[in-house]
C-alpha cells in the first residue's frame, strides 16, 4: 500500500500548499474587471482591458497566471460608472438663477494610467466632479434663461461633454455621458415669484373665462328675442289691422278680468264707469 | 462573496443529504443557508485541514476511527472499506461527486435567464429549465430576473424634488411609474455599474427634457400621453446608448399637478369654468322659453286668423262680445244714461268695496 495514503494529515498539508500556491498564480477576470498586474509596486501589464465594440465572451475576461507573490493585481472597474454632481447655482446671461442637478457617466477605458494617475475609483471621481461643475457653470452661464431649461436642444449637454472629457483623459477614462436630472428655481424669491405669477396668470384666466360665459349668454338671450320677434312679425304681419283688434281683446281680459294672472283678486276691483254711446251698449238702448 | 456564501449553501445541503446516507435521494437544492449549525456532523462534510490543528496526536486519530467506525456500521458494511483502503479517500470521493452534481445542474425559473461565466468570462445565456453547466471553480451561473419591473418616482406629496420646470416656467408637480424589464441580460450584468439607479436618472433627466418643451396647459392635461411616449422613447434611446441591456416598456404619469402653494388659483379656474357655463345654461334656457312662446302665440294667432279670413265681420263682432262679456261679468258696472247731466258718483261707496275686497282675498 501507498505509504502516502497512510498518512493523511501529510496529504492534506500538501493539498493546502498546493490551494496557496495556485490561488496567488491563477486568478479568474470576470466581465465586470480590469486587471492592472502590479509587480513590486510598478504596474506590468493589462488583462481585459475595454476595448469599444467588444463582444462579450470575445473580450479579455477569463483565466489569467501571474508570478506567484511577485505580482499582485489591482482590480479596476470596467463597466459604466455613474458620478453624481452637487447641486450647482447657475446664473443666466439674463441674470436669472436656476438651480442644476447633473450627473455624469464615464468608463475607464486606459487602466493602466488611471492607476499611475489616481489608483482608485473613488478618488478619479473626486478629481472630475469639481471639474464637472466648473464645465458646467461655464457653459450654462453663457445661456440665456429659456435656453436653459432645454439644454439637450442645442450643442450646449455636447459642449460639457467635451470639456469634461479633456479633463477625463489626463486619467485614463471616457466620460459616455452628462445629463441633467433636475432643474430647479432656487428656494426663496425666484420660486415665490414664479408661483406668484402661476396665482396671477390662473386669475386672469378666472376672470376671462367668467367674462366669455356672460358673452356668450347674452349673445344666446339676444338671438332668443331676435327670433322671437322674427316669428311674431311673420305671423301678425299678415293682417295688422286684425292683430291690433285681437291683441286688444287679449288685452282687455288680461287687465279688467284677470285671465292668466293665477288666482289673483279677480277683477283687480276695477269699476267701470259706461256712457250708453259705448258701443257694446248700442243694443241696450234699443235702437236701430 | 457570492462565491462564499454558495459555497456554505451547497456544504450545508451536503451535511443534510449525509444524514439519509451517502446516495440519499436528492430534494432538488436543499440549501439554503441556515443548515450549519444543525444536524449531526458527519466527516465528509468536513474539509481535510479541519483537522490539521491536532495532527498527529493520538486523541484525534482515536476520534478519527471512531467516527469511520460508526459510519461503517450506518453503512452496513457491505460498501467500500473492505479492500481496507482508508475511508476519508470516499468520503472525500462523495463530497466530490455531490459537489460535482449541485455546481453542475441549475434549475433556471420560468421568469428567468442564466448567464454561464467561464473562468469569469462570459460563456453563454440559457434559458428557463435545468441547464448543465461545468462544476462550480469552472463555470458558474447568475441569474437574472426577465420579467417586467415598475419603477415609481416622485411621491404624492409636494416635495421639491419631484418639481418639473415647464417652457413657459411654470412648476408641475410630476408622479410617474417607469415599466422596464431586462432585454439582454450579459449586458444588463456586465455594463453599468448599478443599472437599477442608472434607469432612475435617466427617467428623471428624460422626463425633465421633455416637460421642459411643452407649456404648462399640455403638462396638466391634454399633453401627458404625448409626453409618456416622448419619455419611454429619451429613456430607451440613452439606455442603449450605455449598452444597458434594458428595454422600456413604457412610462405612466399617475399624476401631473401644479403644486400644492398655487392650487388654490387652478381651482377658481376650476370655479369660473363653472360659473361660465351655468350662465350659458341660463340663457339657452331662457331662449328656449322667448322662442316656445313666440312660437306659440303666433300658431294661435294664425288660427284665429284663418277663421277671421272666412267670415270677417261675424269674427271680429263674436270676438268682440265675448270679450267684453269675460271682461264686464267681473266688474263693476255703472251706466249712466243721460248725457246731459252730469253724474253722481258715490266714491266712498267705491272705494268701501275696493277695500272689502281684498281682505276678502286675504282670507280666502
Amino acid at each position: 500500500m501507498n505509504p502516502a495514503l497512510r498518512n493523511p494529515i501529510a496529504i492534506a498539508f500538501a493539498a493546502i500548499l498546493l490551494l496557496i500556491l495556485a490561488g496567488a498564480t491563477f486568478a479568474n477576470v470576470p466581465e465586470t474587471k480590469q486587471a492592472v498586474i502590479v509587480r513590486f509596486g510598478q504596474p506590468q501589464r493589462v488583462v481585459n482591458q475595454y476595448r469599444p465594440g467588444q463582444e462579450l465572451g470575445h473580450t479579455g475576461a477569463g483565466l489569467i497566471a501571474r508570478w506567484p507573490f511577485l505580482e499582485q493585481i489591482r482590480w479596476i472597474d470596467k463597466r459604466i460608472l455613474s458620478m453624481e454632481m452637487e447641486r450647482q447655482q447657475v446664473l443666466s446671461t439674463d441674470q436669472l438663477r436656476l438651480q442644476v442637478d447633473a450627473f455624469a457617466r464615464f468608463r475607464i477605458v486606459d487602466p493602466l494610467r488611471m492607476y499611475t494617475t489616481v489608483k482608485t475609483e473613488q478618488a478619479l471621481t473626486d478629481q472630475l466632479r469639481p471639474i464637472l461643475g466648473s464645465a458646467l457653470r461655464n457653459e450654462l452661464g453663457k445661456r440665456h434663461f429659456a435656453e436653459l431649461l432645454s439644454p439637450e436642444r442645442g450643442q450646449l449637454m455636447n459642449n460639457i461633454r467635451l470639456a469634461l472629457n479633456r479633463a477625463a483623459q489626463q486619467y485614463g477614462a471616457e466620460i459616455v455621458d452628462v445629463r441633467i436630472k433636475q432643474a430647479d428655481l432656487p428656494e426663496g424669491t425666484p420660486l415665490e415669484s414664479a408661483y406668484q405669477s402661476m396665482r396671477t396668470a390662473r386669475e386672469q384666466e378666472a376672470t376671462s373665462i367668467r367674462a366669455q360665459g356672460y358673452k356668450q349668454a347674452q349673445i344666446i338671450r339676444a338671438q332668443a328675442d331676435a327670433e322671437a320677434a322674427r316669428v311674431y312679425a311673420a305671423a301678425f304681419g299678415k293682417d295688422p289691422e286684425f292683430y291690433d283688434f285681437y291683441r286688444a281683446m287679449q288685452s282687455y281680459r288680461t287687465t279688467f278680468a284677470g285671465e292668466g294672472q293665477a288666482a289673483n283678486e279677480q277683477g283687480g276691483g276695477t269699476s267701470i264707469v259706461l256712457s250708453p254711446e259705448n258701443d257694446y251698449l248700442r243694443e241696450f238702448r234699443g235702437r236701430k | 462573496m457570492r462565491a462564499i456564501f454558495g459555497w456554505g449553501a451547497r456544504l450545508s445541503a451536503m451535511l443534510n443529504e449525509n444524514k439519509g446516507g451517502p446516495w440519499g435521494p436528492s430534494g432538488g437544492d436543499g440549501g439554503d443557508g441556515d443548515g450549519d449549525g444543525k444536524g449531526p456532523r458527519s466527516p465528509w462534510g468536513q474539509p481535510p485541514r479541519r483537522r490539521r490543528p491536532g495532527g498527529g496526536t493520538p486523541s484525534n486519530i482515536a476520534s478519527l476511527e471512531d467516527f469511520l467506525k460508526k459510519s461503517r456500521d450506518r453503512f452496513g458494511g457491505g460498501l467500500p472499506g473492505s479492500d481496507g483502503r482508508p475511508y476519508w479517500l470516499y468520503g472525500l470521493g462523495v463530497f466530490l461527486l455531490l459537489w460535482l452534481v449541485f455546481t453542475s445542474f441549475h434549475q433556471v425559473g420560468a421568469q428567468d435567464k442564466g448567464v454561464v461565466t467561464l473562468f469569469g468570462a462570459y460563456s453563454r445565456t440559457v434559458g428557463p429549465g435545468i441547464n448543465l453547466t461545468l462544476p462550480y471553480p469552472l463555470e458558474d451561473l447568475q441569474h437574472v430576473n426577465m420579467q417586467t419591473r415598475t419603477l415609481p418616482i416622485g411621491s404624492a406629496g409636494a416635495r421639491d424634488d419631484d418639481l418639473v420646470l415647464t417652457r413657459d416656467r411654470n412648476i408641475i408637480d410630476v408622479t410617474y411609474t417607469v415599466r422596464w424589464m431586462v432585454r439582454d441580460p450579459q449586458l444588463y450584468l456586465y455594463n453599468l455599474e448599478n443599472p437599477d439607479d442608472a434607469i432612475r436618472e435617466v427617467a428623471k433627466s428624460a422626463m425633465r427634457a421633455v416637460v421642459a418643451n411643452v407649456s404648462l396647459n399640455d403638462a396638466i392635461g391634454p399633453g401627458r400621453g404625448d409626453i409618456e411616449a416622448r419619455v419611454a422613447l429619451g429613456m430607451q434611446q440613452i439606455l442603449d446608448r450605455y449598452g444597458a441591456g434594458v428595454h422600456i416598456d413604457g412610462v405612466a404619469i399617475k399624476q401631473s399637478d401644479p403644486p400644492a402653494a398655487v392650487n388654490e388659483a387652478f381651482k377658481k379656474v376650476t370655479a369660473a369654468l363653472q360659473d361660465a357655463q351655468s350662465d350659458r345654461n341660463n340663457a339657452q334656457a331662457y331662449a328656449q322659453q322667448v322662442i316656445a312662446r313666440a312660437q306659440g302665440d303666433a300658431a294661435a294667432f294664425d288660427q284665429i286668423y284663418a277663421q277671421y279670413k272666412l267670415a270677417p265681420e261675424v269674427t271680429r263682432r263674436r270676438l268682440y262680445y265675448e270679450t267684453m262679456e269675460k271682461v264686464l261679468s267681473k266688474v263693476d258696472k255703472t251706466i249712466v244714461e243721460s248725457p246731459g247731466v252730469t253724474p253722481y258718483l258715490p266714491l266712498p261707496a267705491l272705494r268701501k268695496r275696493a277695500q272689502a275686497q281684498p281682505q276678502e282675498g286675504a282670507a280666502r
